[in-house]
C-alpha cells in the first residue's frame, strides 16, 4: 500500500494503479487469445505428428505411390506444414474449418450441429448440477460435522473418485438393464421433440451431474464456512442482525466469488468431459464426432473440435476470472 | 463496593467454560471465567486489565449475552438496568444487541465487512432495530464522523473498508457503536494494533465521545498506561479470576496486589548506558536500498553498533526498522553504500557469504511460532545449528542442547517437547537458543517481544542482558516501544518513512531538543500517569496555537 504515492513517478504504472480493474481485465482478455493461439499451434502441431497417413489409410489395398500422391496433392498435403498451418489458422478465424477428407461435407456445418447438441447436454446436466450442488453445500454447512454433512461429503466424494465411463456403465447396467425405467443408447435425432429428447438424454446427463457436483459442492461449503467463521460475520451477530440479514448482506456478497469460480471451471469441465460420455451413451454431439475422426484419421475435424474444446475451455475459464475480479471491492474501488 | 441497585451493569458471580480438544486426548472442560462480579455506573468506565488467556475479552462479550469461539455462560448474572439479559431469550438477546450493548472490536480492519460501504454498515444496526429512519442515522453517524475527528465527515461514510488507515477504521467502529445510542459500548483493545502516534488519537477521539454522548464503556486492554487515561476504576485480572478492582488511582498508586504492582513497574530500566561507544563491531555506512519494483525503502542511513552493546531501532509501521535489518541480514542487498563487520566489508547478499559470516549474525524474530517448524522437537530445532556450523551429533549435540536450555533458564525436560506444546514465552527462548547455538556476536531482534503479554516479555528482556553480560553479544533491537529502548539500550536510532531520523547514545538521543518526529513518537507513548492524556493534547492545542 505504501508504494502507491510513488505509482505516479512511474509511468508505466500509472494506469494500472488508477484502473485496477480495467487493466486486469484487459489483462485476461489479452491472455485469453495469446493462449488460445498456442493451443492452435498446440493442436496443428500434435495432429502433425501423429503416427499413420490419411491417404494410405483411406487407399488400403490400392495404395500406390501415384494415388497417395495424388490424394495428397488434393487435399493440399504437399505443402509445408507452416504454409498449411496459416491456411488453416486463418480459415478457423472466418468459421471456416475446411471440409472433412472422409465424407467431403463442409466442418463447419457438421460441427455446428454436434456442438448444438453437446451444449444442450452439457448445459441441462449445470441446470440440474449447478443448483444442487449450492443447496448441498448449503445443506452440509448447516449440518457442519453432523451425519448429514458426512453422507453428502462421502456420497459426492465416491462419485467424484470414479471416473465418468464407469459411473456411465452402472447407470446403463441398473436403470437400463435390471429395471429398464431409462433408454439406452441415448441417441438424438433431429426432429426429436423437447420431452422426448430430455428422456433420452437422463442418463449421460445424471452421469455428468455427479462428476462435477462433488468438487462445486465441497467448494461451496468451503467458501460459506469460511466467510461465517470471519471477523464480520461476528460483528453482524453482535449488531443484533438476524440470521438472514446477516447472511444475505454480509456473507453472500462475499462467498459469491469462490463459488461462481468453481462454477465456472465446472461448467468447462463439463463441455470438454462430455467426449467420454458421448462415446459411452453413443450420443452425437462434438466427442463422439471427434473420437470417430480419430479412428479414420480426418484431421480437419480433429483439429477443429479440438480448438472448439480449447476455445470453450479458455472461456469459461476467463469468464470465471473476470467474475471474481469483479467480485472483489478493493478493485472495484480502488483508493 | 459501589451501591448495586443504581448501577447499569451489574455482573454477579460470572462463570464462563469452554471444551478443548487437546490433539491425543479426550476433550476437556476448561474454565475461562471463575466467579468475577462487577459493577458499572450510567457514563462510567470500567477497565479490565491482564494478560492473554486472563479472560478479559470474555467479560466484555458477557455483556452482549455472547460467547466466542464455544465458551459459554454456565453461572452468575449479568444485569443490565436490572434484568438478568442472560435469561432473555434469543430475541430478546438479539434486541439487545447493537441497540443497548455495542461491540468495538480489535482489529477494525477485519470487523468491517469489506463488501460494503463505512456509513452503511455505520448506521445498519440503528436502522434495523428501528430506532432511527435512514435518514436520521445518517446524522447521527455524519455527527459522530465530527466528534471522533475523522477527515472528510461528509463523505467519510461512502468509503469502502480498504480506502480508510487503519486508525480511522478504529474511529468509524466507534462510530458504529456511538450510533445507535447504546447504553454501554465494550472496547475490545480498540487501540492495539495502532501505532503510538496513531494510538493517542483514536484514544483520545474515544475519550472524548464517550464523554460527549454519557455512554457508559467497560474497556479492554492489556495496557494498563492506556487504561489510566481512559478509565474511573480498573479490574485486574488473572486466569480468569479477579486479582485487584478498585479506583485508577487506587491501583496505579497505591495497588495491594503483587501481581498489579508487577504490572505498574514493568520496564523498569535494566541496563545503564555503555559509556564508552566508539568502537563499531557494526557498522552500517550510508545504506540505501530498495525492493526489485524500484521502489525505495531506505534512505542513506548511517549508524553503528560498539562490541557488547545493544542498538535499538526504533519506528513505527512502515518506518523501514525491518527493511534494515534485512539489509544487514543479507536478504534484501544494500542498492548503495556499505555495511562494515568487525572492520572488514560484510558480503552484501545473503547467498554469496560465507558460512562463517553467516555464524557470526544470528536472527530472532517477533513470531517464534512460525519461525520453528512445527515438526520439530527442541532438540532438533536448537541441534540444526550445532550440526550446521560446528558439526556436532548425537551426545555431544545433546550435551549443548541441555547446556544451551540451561542457558535459557529452561530445564532439560523440554529437550523432546514441540513447540505447539510450549507457551509463547518459552518459544521465544528456543528461539533464542537457537540464536546462541551459532556463538554469535551479533544478534537481530526483531520485535521479539512485542506479541508477548508484558511479564513474559520482561523475563525474556532479563534473559538478553543477562546473556549479553555473560558473552558480550551485541543487540540490533527493533522494536516500537520506547519503554523497551529506555529499558535496554545502549544507542538509539530512530526511523521515519525510510530515513533515519535521530541516532546516538541513549542518554542523548532521548533527551531534548527533538526533532519534530522524535519529539511526536516520545510524547504519544502513554505514561502510567493519570491525566498524561489530557496533559498531552492541551500541549499539542497550545503548540497548534503558536503556529
Amino acid at each position: 500500500m505504501s508504494n502507491t504515492s510513488e505509482a505516479g513517478r512511474q509511468p508505466g504504472l500509472r494506469f494500472r494503479e488508477r484502473f485496477p480493474l480495467l487493466s486486469l481485465i484487459t489483462e485476461r482478455l489479452v491472455l485469453s487469445v495469446i493462449l488460445l493461439f498456442a493451443v492452435s499451434v498446440l493442436i496443428f502441431g500434435g495432429v502433425e505428428a501423429l503416427p499413420g497417413d490419411f491417404a494410405t489409410t483411406y487407399l488400403g489395398q490400392s495404395a500406390t505411390p501415384q494415388a497417395v500422391a495424388n490424394i495428397r496433392a488434393e487435399l493440399g498435403l504437399d505443402k509445408p506444414v507452416v504454409t498449411r498451418y496459416f491456411e488453416w489458422l486463418g480459415g478457423a478465424l472466418q468459421g471456416d474449418f475446411g471440409k472433412s477428407w472422409a465424407s467431403r461435407n463442409s466442418v463447419s456445418e457438421q460441427v455446428g450441429k454436434r456442438l448444438g447438441n453437446s451444449l444442450f447436454l452439457a448445459g441441462f446436466a449445470a441446470i440440474i448440477a449447478v443448483p444442487l450442488a449450492i443447496c448441498l453445500g448449503m445443506l452440509s454447512v448447516h449440518f457442519r460435522n453432523r451425519m448429514p454433512d458426512k453422507i453428502i461429503n462421502v456420497v459426492s466424494l465416491a462419485a467424484i473418485s470414479l471416473p465418468e465411463f464407469f459411473i456411465g456403465y452402472l447407470l446403463i447396467l441398473y436403470f437400463a438393464v435390471n429395471f429398464g425405467i431409462a433408454t439406452f443408447p441415448a441417441t438424438v435425432y433431429e426432429d426429436m421433440g423437447f420431452l422426448e429428447r430430455i428422456q433420452t438424454i437422463a442418463l449421460p446427463t445424471a452421469t455428468l451431474v455427479l462428476v462435477v457436483l462433488a468438487h462445486m459442492m465441497r467448494m461451496t461449503r468451503a467458501a460459506i464456512l469460511s466467510v461465517m467463521s470471519s471477523a464480520y460475520m461476528e460483528t453482524a451477530e453482535l449488531k443484533g442482525l438476524s440470521a438472514g440479514r446477516a447472511i444475505i448482506k454480509h456473507a453472500a456478497p462475499n462467498a459469491l466469488a469462490p463459488i461462481i469460480n468453481v462454477v465456472a471451471l465446472n461448467l468447462a469441465y463439463l463441455v470438454v468431459g462430455v467426449v467420454v460420455v458421448e462415446v459411452v451413451f453413443v450420443y452425437p454431439g462434438m466427442g463422439q464426432y471427434m473420437v470417430d475422426a480419430v479412428t479414420v484419421r480426418d484431421m480437419p475435424v480433429v483439429q477443429a473440435c479440438g480448438l472448439i474444446f480449447a476455445a470453450v475451455y479458455i472461456l469459461l475459464n476467463m469468464v470465471a476470472d473476470i467474475l471474481a475480479i469483479v467480485a472483489n471491492p478493493r478493485l472495484r474501488h480502488p483508493r | 463496593m459501589p451501591d448495586t441497585s443504581s448501577s447499569l451493569l451489574s455482573i454477579r458471580n460470572l462463570k464462563i467454560e469452554a471444551t478443548s480438544y487437546p490433539p491425543g486426548e479426550p476433550p476437556k472442560r476448561i474454565t475461562i471465567v471463575d466467579g468475577v462480579s462487577l459493577d458499572l455506573q450510567k457514563g462510567k468506565v470500567l477497565g479490565l486489565i491482564g494478560e492473554s488467556g486472563a479472560g478479559k475479552s470474555t467479560i466484555g462479550l458477557s455483556a452482549l449475552a455472547y460467547g466466542r469461539g464455544g465458551a459459554e455462560i454456565t453461572g452468575g448474572e449479568v444485569n443490565l438496568n436490572g434484568t438478568n439479559i442472560l435469561a432473555l431469550g434469543k430475541d430478546g438477546i438479539r434486541k439487545l444487541r447493537g441497540a443497548k450493548v455495542c461491540y468495538v472490536a480489535q482489529s477494525a480492519a477485519a470487523a468491517f465487512n469489506p463488501a460494503h460501504k463505512l456509513g452503511d454498515q455505520v448506521i445498519e444496526a440503528s436502522v434495523k432495530h428501528g430506532l432511527m429512519s435512514k435518514d436520521e442515522a445518517r446524522k447521527r453517524a455524519l455527527y459522530l464522523f465530527k466528534v471522533l475527528g475523522l477527515p472528510n465527515p461528509e463523505t467519510f461514510g461512502d468509503r469502502y473498508p480498504h480506502q480508510v488507515s487503519g486508525g480511522q477504521l478504529q474511529r468509524a467502529m466507534t462510530a458504529m457503536a456511538l450510533c445507535s445510542n447504546p447504553e454501554l459500548i465494550v472496547f475490545d483493545e480498540p487501540t492495539t494494533a495502532l501505532d503510538v502516534t496513531t494510538q493517542i488519537d483514536v484514544l483520545a477521539a474515544i475519550k472524548h465521545a464517550i464523554e460527549e454522548t454519557h455512554t457508559a464503556a467497560l474497556y479492554i486492554t492489556h495496557d494498563l498506561a492506556v487504561v489510566a487515561q481512559i478509565s474511573d476504576d480498573i479490574m485486574v485480572l488473572r486466569h480468569g479470576k479477579m486479582v485487584e478492582y478498585g479506583s485508577v488511582k487506587h491501583i496505579i498508586e497505591t495497588p495491594s496486589e503483587d501481581y498489579t504492582r508487577a504490572l505498574v513497574n514493568v520496564r523498569q530500566e535494566m541496563r545503564h548506558e555503555a559509556p564508552d561507544q566508539s568502537k563499531a563491531l557494526l557498522k552500517v555506512d550510508n545504506v540505501s536500498a530498495q525492493y526489485s519494483n524500484g521502489f525505495k525503502v531506505l534512505h542513506n542511513v548511517s549508524l553503528h553498533l560498539c562490541k557488547g552493546q545493544t542498538l535499538a531501532i526504533v519506528g513505527e509501521s512502515g518506518s523501514g526498522k525491518s527493511t534494515l535489518a534485512r539489509v544487514i541480514t543479507g536478504l534484501l542487498p544494500p542498492s548503495e553504500g556499505q555495511i562494515t563487520f568487525e572492520g572488514k566489508p560484510l558480503t552484501p547478499t545473503l547467498k554469496k557469504r560465507s558460512r562463517d559470516e553467516l555464524r557470526r549474525i544470528q536472527l530472532i524474530y517477533q513470531m517464534a511460532d512460525t519461525a520453528m517448524n512445527p515438526r520439530q522437537t527442541v532438540r532438533d530445532i536448537i541441534g540444526r545449528p550445532l550440526t550446521f556450523y560446528y558439526g556436532l551429533r548425537g551426545a555431544a549435540k545433546t550435551a549443548r542442547v541441555k547446556e544451551l536450555l540451561d542457558q535459557i533458564e529452561m530445564s532439560n525436560g523440554f529437550i523432546d517437547r514441540y513447540p505447539a506444546e510450549l507457551s509463547g514465552g518459552q518459544k521465544q527462548r528456543v528461539a533464542i537458543a537457537r540464536a546462541l547455538a551459532a556463538k554469535p556476536e551479533l544478534i537481530l531482534c526483531d520485535e521479539p517481544t512485542s506479541a508477548l503479554d508484558p511479564l513474559v516479555a520482561e523475563g525474556i528482556l532479563k534473559l538478553l542482558m543477562k546473556l549479553q553480560e555473560e558473552q558480550q553479544l551485541s543487540y540490533v533491537f527493533i522494536t516500537h516501544d520506547i519503554a523497551i529502548v529506555r529499558a535496554i539500550a545502549d544507542s538509539v536510532a530512530v526511523m521515519h518513512r525510510g530515513k533515519l531520523v535521530r541516532f546516538g547514545a541513549k542518554s542523548q538521543a532521548l533527551s531534548p531538543p527533538f526533532d519534530d518526529y522524535t519529539d511526536l513518537l516520545l510524547k504519544s507513548v502513554p505514561e502510567m500517569e493519570i491525566g498524561w492524556l489530557e496533559k498531552v493534547l492541551t500541549t499539542r492545542r497550545m503548540e497548534s496555537a503558536g503556529n
